[in-house]
Order: structure tokens, then C-alpha cells, then sequence
């Protein structure tokens, strides 16, 4: 079997963002950058998966600008064995994204594409549910667990009401959460080792994809500011305040 | 210009997240149409049918239809879509994962989880865990948009008459199957759309420990919430996690216990109407977001706070 798993280039979720100050968008100079969390847990799940014997090979992609490979070559180092960057510039929308990774599914034909549920940055929530359906295969979202059976996957999905269990037929795309795996951190040598490995680069263009964004970004801003709030000596203070100040209980 | 909004439902009754989607649909046009999936679901057509800003309701039954699954629903909305200029939904899990479906297959480009429309083509939203809000506008000729309930009331259940419209369900789509829902039950009100929420967090220390955040929310009618540490941690189950990832809520009163504070974590509870933490680190980010600090060890405070509350003679439900 083979897995093909995308990972997006953010800034670290560490780091406070900041509006520019023009309202043009975030201030991306001189801060740090990682790769979404919940696409290291895809990462670790398909390694995991080729450590059980279950697959053969791992393709980590991207679609960015040319710095994005770092996140490939992370994502080389935990264990994948090739990487594809599909160079962009500019923001580039989930649509586009979706349909740049659907020319390399149909080259590449693995049998799953996993992927973070969700970017920290836009905070989209759209491409692996919009590269199953223009592949039309199974989408199988949210995922917590993983289990890999003959010719299907049966997968728990985090839902709003607690947890749900589908089976889907490979091939198909998996978008993980969180609380999928623990992520293991690339030890030194296999940093080294992933600087060798085979790392193609494309152009969006080329792959005839217009990346060309649909939606446009008229102003950012900061969210209003929540007044500053008071310290309290007690609990029964506390409770005086909630009854008599704020009136909510 | 009218405007299909998908209602998510257990075919026995309309999801409150709904109530709120039709809410923001009908700020973007008043002609909203209902679109409902599901398997033996009359009664939710009926509900449907009698909310005053419901225009029409368009009814699908499937045998196929009852679990909803993504692939099963995405078909029928593009099927039907051609008379409609936007297709709505609620961003919970529910609308996360069927719109990009119907997006992309309709080649447009979906604008999530919205807060605010400003024109029919415009909408604000939340961008970077709701540490900057972004004004976009769509240039699609059909717009995807998913809203985030806790940002519009709810719409109004009665009044209505709209007419009914029995459609053909599209063909199954076998690739995917349901097998269970692990549902929790529980006597609360929804985390959703509770007026209070008392949340936990890796302070608590164990599971067990809840029973004091339990004790509180019986006492005040409320929600239990839990920071993404917090069930990692296996505390709490996770449909309980607020957060960037997990749901967002807009309680009158939020009260945080053993929480420090992620970015992460704010970004599901800061837009909270009061805001209360309780926390033995004074520097917590958490209380940067407070109206009311308590800096003190919960496993003291949560007992006081209990019997003071036993001391009010009425509480608000």
C-alpha cells in the first residue's frame, strides 16, 4: 500500500500572530515557522502504519512557496520516503490545493491520502473533504483511531456528539485529528539522512492547476479587545461578584 | 437570489445549530429554502416547515440517508443547487465535513465558518484560532458558506407555514459505511448553546477530580467543558473539548478551573459574555481573558465555591 500524505507550512502555534499594521493581513517576517500540528499526526500515522508492514511507501507533499519544503523535509525525517513540493506563490485557497493534489493522485496512484483535519492558519477545514470529492473516493474526517484491515479502513471520527465509527474502502482520504497518535520528533541522524532523500519539485502551473484565489481578502484586523479584568481575594468574593456585579448567577 | 440551507437533524428533531444557520442564511437573503436529508424524518420537515423565515422546505428520504454521511448527501445538494446563488450550513463537525464536498464538486471556493454577513457576497471571519478577524468576499457565482452558530440567535420556531416538497434522493454511494455512534447521553444543557459553562483542564489531575466541576455545573444548570489537555489526557471524553479544535462556545458566565490558557484553547471561549478563572498560577494567560481572577488551589476553591453557592438563596437557570 502505498500513502500519500499532505502537510501545510504555518506559523509555529506557539506564536502570538499579529495584524499588519495596513489591515493587508499577518505579519510572516521574521517568525517562526513549523508544520500543522494535526499533519504531524498524519505523518505518524502512515509511519506507523509502514512500521506494521501494512505499507510500502510514503510520499509527503506539499503545495507552497519554495521554503515550504522544510516541512517536507520534516516530514522526511519522521519517516516518509520522498517529498513533492508543488511550488505556488501567493495564497493559495483549499479548492486550488485540493485540485493540485488530485494531479498527483492520479500519477501517483497511492491507495490513502491523509492529511491534517484543519490548518491553524486559515483555519479552513476544506481540502482532504474537496480532494475526496473530486476524486470521488470515501472521506473519512475527524479520525482519533485507525485501523487497517484487508481492503477497507474503519476509522473513529471525533464528532460534536461524541464518537462515530465508519468503514471506508481503499482507496480513500483521511483527515486527522489531534488525538489520533503521538508524534515522534526526528532524531539528528535522520535529519541528516532526510537532506538524501528524493525531493521533487513542480510547478502549480504545470501541472495545469490555476491557483488564482476566489475569495478575496479584504482587510484583517485584530478582534476587539476583552476589557482587563480584576483579580479577587476569595471564593466568596468571587461568588458576590458573579450574583451581584455580572448578575449571572 | 435565494438561498439553501442544509439542516442537520437525528431524524426525530432539527439540531439547535440549525436554528441558528437559518438565522444567518436569512441575512444574506430572505428567500431560505431548507434542503432535509435524512430516513423516516416527517416530523422534522413539519418542524421545519412551521419556522417563520423558512420559505420552503425540500424533503429527501433514503434508507441510505439515515446516518449522513458526506458522500450520500454531497450529490443530492449539488443535484438540486443550480436554483440557489448561496448553500448553507452550520460549522460544527456536521457542515465541516459535508460543505468542502459540495464546494468542490460545484468548483467553488467555501468561505468557513463565518461570524458576521456583511453583504451577500461578504462575510467576516476568524482566521488564525481567532486571533485576527478577516473580511473576505467571494467572487464565486455560487457561494459555499459554513457559519459559526454561537454568532447568530437563533431563528424563531414558529409562525411558519412553508410549503413541503418531497424531492428524489440521488443514488447510494457504497464506498463508505456507517457502523456506530458512541453518543453520551446526559441531562445538561448542550455545551453548544448552555447559558453557563464550567470547564476543566489539566489542573484537575485525573478524572475523577471532575466530580468537583460536576457538583458546580449541577448547581448553576451548566455545560462541562474541558480544555484539549484535558482529554488528552483521557479526564474527559472529547466532545467536551473547547477550542480552536474542539467547539466553540459563548456562555453568559465561563468559568475556567486548572486552565492555563492556550491560544488554542482561547480560541473557543474568549468571546464568553463573563469570564471567571480560577488558577494557582498567577502568570496563567488565562487571566488575561478573566473578568474575575481567583488565583487559588482549585481542589480548595471548587469546595468553598460549592458551599457559597448553597448559601445563595436563588440561582439563575
Amino acid at each position: 500500500m502505498k500513502i500519500l500524505v499532505a502537510v501545510k507550512r504555518v506559523i509555529d502555534y506557539n506564536v502570538q500572530v499579529r495584524v499588519k499594521e495596513d489591515g493587508s493581513g499577518i505579519v510572516t517576517d521574521n517568525v517562526k515557522m513549523s508544520s500543522n500540528p494535526p499533519d504531524d499526526n498524519a505523518i505518524e500515522e502512515a509511519v506507523k502504519i509502514k512500521e506494521a508492514g501494512k505499507a510500502t511507501e510514503i510520499i509527503a507533499i506539499t503545495v507552497g512557496e519554495e521554503k515550504s519544503q522544510d516541512t517536507v523535509r520534516k516530514a522526511l525525517a519522521v519517516g516518509a520516503d520522498r517529498g513533492i513540493l508543488i511550488k505556488t506563490e501567493g495564497t493559495v485557497e483549499p479548492l486550488a490545493v485540493a485540485k493540485a493534489l488530485q494531479k498527483i493522485v492520479e500519477k501517483e496512484k497511492p491507495d490513502l491520502v491523509f492529511m491534517g483535519k484543519q490548518a491553524i492558519d486559515d483555519d479552513c477545514n476544506q481540502t482532504g473533504q474537496m480532494l475526496s470529492a473530486l476524486l470521488n473516493w470515501p472521506q473519512a474526517t475527524f479520525a482519533s483511531k485507525i485501523e487497517v484491515k484487508e481492503k477497507t479502513l474503519e476509522v473513529t471520527r471525533e464528532i460534536d456528539e461524541g464518537l462515530e465509527t465508519i468503514e471506508v474502502n481503499v482507496p480513500a482520504i483521511i483527515t486527522c485529528d489531534l488525538r489520533l497518535n503521538e508524534p515522534r520528533y526526528a532524531s539528528l541522524p535522520n535529519i541528516m539522512k532526510a537532506k538524501k532523500k528524493p525531493l521533487e519539485i513542480l510547478n502549480a502551473s504545470d501541472l495545469g492547476v490555476d491557483t488564482t484565489p476566489r475569495v478575496q481578502q479584504i482587510k484583517v484586523e485584530e478582534p476587539p479587545k476583552r476589557k482587563a479584568g480584576i483579580k479577587v481575594a476569595n471564593v466568596a468574593e468571587l461568588v458576590s461578584k458573579l450574583k451581584n456585579e455580572a448578575k449571572v448567577i | 437570489m435565494s438561498v439553501l440551507l442544509i439542516a442537520e437533524h437525528n431524524n426525530k428533531e432539527v439540531r439547535s445549530f440549525t436554528l441558528n444557520a437559518i438565522t444567518a442564511a436569512s441575512q444574506i437573503d430572505t428567500d431560505v429554502h431548507v434542503l432535509l436529508i435524512g430516513k423516516d424524518c416527517g416530523n422534522v420537515a413539519k418542524s421545519l416547515s412551521e419556522m417563520s423565515a423558512v420559505k420552503k422546505v425540500l424533503h429527501a428520504e433514503a434508507d441510505y440517508y439515515e446516518n449522513y454521511l458526506a458522500e450520500n448527501f454531497a450529490p443530492l445538494v449539488v443535484k438540486i443547487s443550480e436554483n440557489y446563488t448561496h448553500i448553507v450550513s452550520s460549522a460544527n463537525t456536521f457542515g465541516k465535513n459535508l460543505m468542502p464536498r459540495i464546494a468542490a464538486h460545484l468548483d467553488t471556493s467555501q468561505v468557513s465558518d463565518i461570524i458576521k454577513v456583511i453583504s451577500p457576497d461578504t462575510f467576516l471571519r476568524p482566521i488564525y484560532a481567532g486571533n485576527a478577524f478577516a473580511t473576505v468576499k467571494s467572487d464565486d457565482a455560487k457561494k459555499c458558506v459554513t457559519i459559526r452558530p454561537t454568532s447568530f440567535d437563533p431563528c424563531e420556531t414558529s409562525g411558519g407555514s412553508a410549503e413541503i416538497e418531497k424531492i428524489e434522493p440521488t443514488e447510494e454511494f457504497t464506498l463508505s459505511k456507517f457502523i456506530k455512534r458512541e453518543e453520551v447521553k446526559s441531562d445538561r444543557p448542550e455545551l453548544g448553546t448552555a447559558r453557563v459553562v464550567v470547564s476543566g483542564g489539566r489542573g484537575m489531575q485525573n478524572g475523577e477530580n471532575f466530580k468537583l466541576i460536576t457538583d458546580i455545573a449541577d448547581k448553576l444548570n451548566a455545560a462541562i467543558g474541558a480544555s484539549r489537555a484535558a482529554v488528552d489526557a483521557g479526564y474527559i471524553s472529547n466532545e467536551h473539548q473547547v477550542g480552536q479544535t474542539g467547539k466553540v462556545v459563548v456562555p453568559d458566565l465561563y468559568i475556567a478551573v486548572g486552565i492555563s490558557g492556550a491560544i488554542q484553547h482561547l480560541a473557543g471561549m474568549k468571546e464568553s459574555k463573563i469570564i471567571v478563572a480560577i488558577n494557582k498560577d498567577g502568570e496563567a494567560p488565562i487571566f488575561s481573558v478573566a473578568d474575575y481572577g481567583l488565583e487559588a488551589d482549585l481542589f480548595e476553591a471548587l469546595p468553598q465555591f460549592l458551599e457559597e453557592l448553597n448559601k445563595l438563596n436563588s440561582i439563575q437557570k
